[in-house]
């Protein structure tokens, strides 16, 4: 208990709370004091206001009827109900009327209002205080008029217990609510501790959980659940690197392996060893071509050497391509027409592109001529801007990929059946679908009624401000 | 036969070593073999190497520092790198160091051959100078863009006229399609199947068709050749 209850006091939420609630007890305490002060103010101010009116009222009768009727009337007032303290002495300092005693000298001093302790008549002995007032009247004889404090005392006993009180309420539900919500911050740290520590176990499908609320903590579990899900694909990725080179390099070494083999064994003539070192040669060419492709496609993917982009014009890079294509393509009975306007630029990694226009060229003439003879054999090389996003597409009339095929042809070394006897690895899609994230645009496979339109849509380079 | 060529290998690997100075022998060139970057450096600036094949990793100094440091010293011999990084801002960090060209292990050694042979030729002519070059009775005029063979002018694209420059430029030596590749079209990437290999087909049907003697020749396993004979 001891250590747990250090650790909940020990937590941010906790503090806060009682900082919070010490800060708004005072604020409360702060209030009733000042509205106190001037409470006791006003009423002090009308109890002066009351004692100048009865002062003015009893020395009027003085100056009509002399001390004999003024001691008649304070005599009949001290015996109203409720009435005001009132204290009438003669020249000698002896008391002709009144309901109070014991007052201080000082009190009589001439028209000021003063605080003072006085007894009542009626039950001598207890002190209470007033509000007193005296005025000298001809011949020395001096009025007092006074009224009790008692109101006032009321008051303050009255605010000094709803002080007391609500700092009392504010200690006890501060207090109450810090450990309520440190208790509720702890559980969702702890919550999310565990889930951290199975995810360093290794199972990365784990996510922090989310409450739902929005608050900080929630927005801070969802975008490292973001990062955890882009940790996780490249995870995935790399582990389908692997798999796919466990997998599909084992064929071409195998091959590799088997004809050296073969040559080995069978022996024979110069000429057999050589056809047979010749091959090992082109065997593992092969296989170097499909590691640099593979690298490639990782390089893309965990998105380095995007602040190396620069401006590439595609529009010179397409035409170079068609150009450099244009005689295989005539030699292999097709027609390679390119329709690409001047100008278009985008950010990015010009060998990258152009790998990946090429490899897109490439598939075209390996996979994209029509099997019917006599049918159009056009490979169509396209770019166009559409606001700011460049769309550059090439498109042929062979037998396309089936609608259901197209996701899985950009997976790496995934190939359609009926081109599994053409050369090829299996990774060019997969490259251009790299490239094309790791330029922010995507890859798009479509039919072309018949064919396949292969479409590569990249931002367009911010206009230059010439 | 070209003339025998003095080069210096700086790779710490002895097994790989050992093989480049044999394949540069039969090759009917010398090399000798540096393990580390500073026994390169002391060799390299002793002097007399036609062109320096320089590892980019190697203990005691790293190959791009030694090579830095030989520029600096005012040296001019020809270098090439060679890494196991490979990638494009690898090369473009190579060529920033001070290097003449760039080859990723794993390469062929056709393709290290044909590129030393190139960059030792650059050396000593000056070849900058010559307006036009001359092979057999084929005449490319960099001038005019004029070819003509036996006196006939044969009309070309401009592309074709870059290739066969290349060629004419580098004649009696050998030449790859990735040397082709990066330097008639700046490609540093592959673009597969056989695209050089049309092109050059369509460059001899141009040059060769009819003619007793061809002069574009297609060295098996390493690239192509103009010259006079076989």
């Amino acid at each position: 208990m001891g250590s747990g209850l250090r650790r909940l006091i020990g937590t941010t939420a906790f503090k806060l709370s009682l900082g919070y609630m010490v800060a708004s007890a005072l604020f409360a305490g702060g209030l009733i004091t000042y509205v106190g002060i001037h409470a006791r103010q006003l009423i002090d101010e009308q109890i002066g206001q009351t004692l100048t009116a009865q002062i003015n009222a009893l020395s009027d009768q003085y100056r009509v009827g002399g001390i004999r009727r003024l001691t008649a009337v304070v005599d009949r007032r001290t015996r109203e109900p409720g009435a005001f303290l009132f204290l009438l002495q003669g020249p000698a300092g002896e008391t002709l009327a009144g309901n109070i005693s014991g007052v201080r000298a000082e009190s009589f001093a001439n028209g000021t209002t003063v605080e003072t302790s006085y007894q009542r008549l009626e039950d001598e002995g207890q002190q209470r205080s007033a509000l007193v007032r005296a005025f000298v009247l001809p011949g020395n004889n001096r009025l007092l008029v006074g009224r009790d404090l008692e109101e006032r005392e009321r008051l303050n006993t009255v605010l000094g217990q709803a002080i007391r009180i609500l700092i009392g309420a504010l200690l006890v539900f501060g207090v109450l609510g810090a450990f309520l919500v440190a208790r509720r911050a702890i559980a969702r740290m702890d919550a999310m501790t565990a889930s951290g520590q199975s995810i360093m176990a290794g199972d990365l499908m784990q996510r922090l959980p989310v409450s739902g609320s929005g608050d900080e903590i929630d927005r801070l579990a969802v975008s490292l659940n973001a990062m955890l899900d882009r940790i996780g694909l490249l995870m995935q990725g790399m582990k389908e690197v692997s798999d796919n080179i466990a997998h599909d390099l084992r064929t071409p070494l195998t091959r590799l392996r088997n004809s050296a083999e073969q040559a080995l064994r069978t022996g024979g003539s110069k000429e057999e060893y050589r056809a047979a070192l010749e091959r090992t040669i082109e065997e593992s060419d092969g296989l170097i071509r499909i590691f640099n492709a593979l690298l490639l496609i990782t390089r893309a993917e965990a998105g380095t050497g995007t602040d190396a982009f620069k401006e590439v014009d595609v529009s010179e890079l397409m035409g170079d391509l068609a150009e450099m294509y244009e005689p295989s393509a005539e030699e292999a009975g097709a027609k390679l027409l390119a329709n690409v306007p001047a100008g278009l630029v985008v950010l990015g990694n010009r060998e990258l592109l152009g790998q990946v226009l090429a490899n897109l060229i490439d598939n075209a003439l390996k996979y994209g001529l029509p099997s019917v003879a006599g049918a159009t054999s056009e490979i169509r090389l396209t770019a166009s801007a559409e606001q700011d996003r460049l769309l550059i597409s090439v498109a042929d009339h062979g037998e396309g990929v089936p609608e259901t095929e197209r996701s899985k042809v950009l997976e790496r070394f995934h190939r359609l059946d009926a081109s599994r006897h053409k050369p090829g690895s299996g990774l060019g899609l997969s490259l251009a679908a790299a490239v094309a994230r790791l330029h922010k645009g995507e890859l798009r496979l479509d039919g072309n009624g018949p064919g396949l339109k292969v479409t590569l849509e990249l931002p367009m380079a911010p206009m230059r401000t010439a | 036969m070209l003339p025998a060529m003095r080069i210096l290998i700086v790779e710490d690997d002895a097994d790989a070593a050992a093989y480049l100075v044999k394949a540069f022998g039969e090759a009917g060139h010398m090399a000798d073999h540096a393990r580390d970057g500073l026994t390169g450096y002391g060799m390299a600036e002793e002097g007399g190497y036609d062109c320096l094949v320089v590892d980019r990793m190697l203990p005691k100094m790293d190959g791009l520092t030694m090579i830095g440091g030989l520029r600096e010293q005012g040296l001019q011999t020809p270098v090439l790198v060679l890494s196991a990084l490979g990638q494009v801002d690898d090369r473009v960090k190579g060529l920033r160091a001070g290097a003449d060209d760039y080859l990723p292990k794993p390469y062929a050694f056709s393709e290290l051959l044909a590129r030393v042979e190139v960059l030792a030729k650059r050396k000593g002519t000056t070849q900058t100078a010559e307006t036009a070059y001359v092979v057999g009775d084929l005449r490319l005029d960099r001038l005019s863009h004029k070819v003509s063979r036996a006196g006939e002018d044969i009309p070309m694209q401009p592309r074709e006229f870059r290739l066969l420059e290349y060629l004419m430029r580098n004649a009696g030596r050998v030449v790859t399609r990735t040397m082709l590749l990066e330097q008639v079209w700046d490609y540093h990437f592959d673009p597969g199947t056989n695209v050089i290999d049309v092109h050059i087909s369509r460059l001899r049907a141009k040059i060769d068709k009819g003619q007793a003697k061809p002069l574009l020749h297609t060295v098996r396993g390493a690239g192509y050749v103009i010259r006079e004979g076989a």
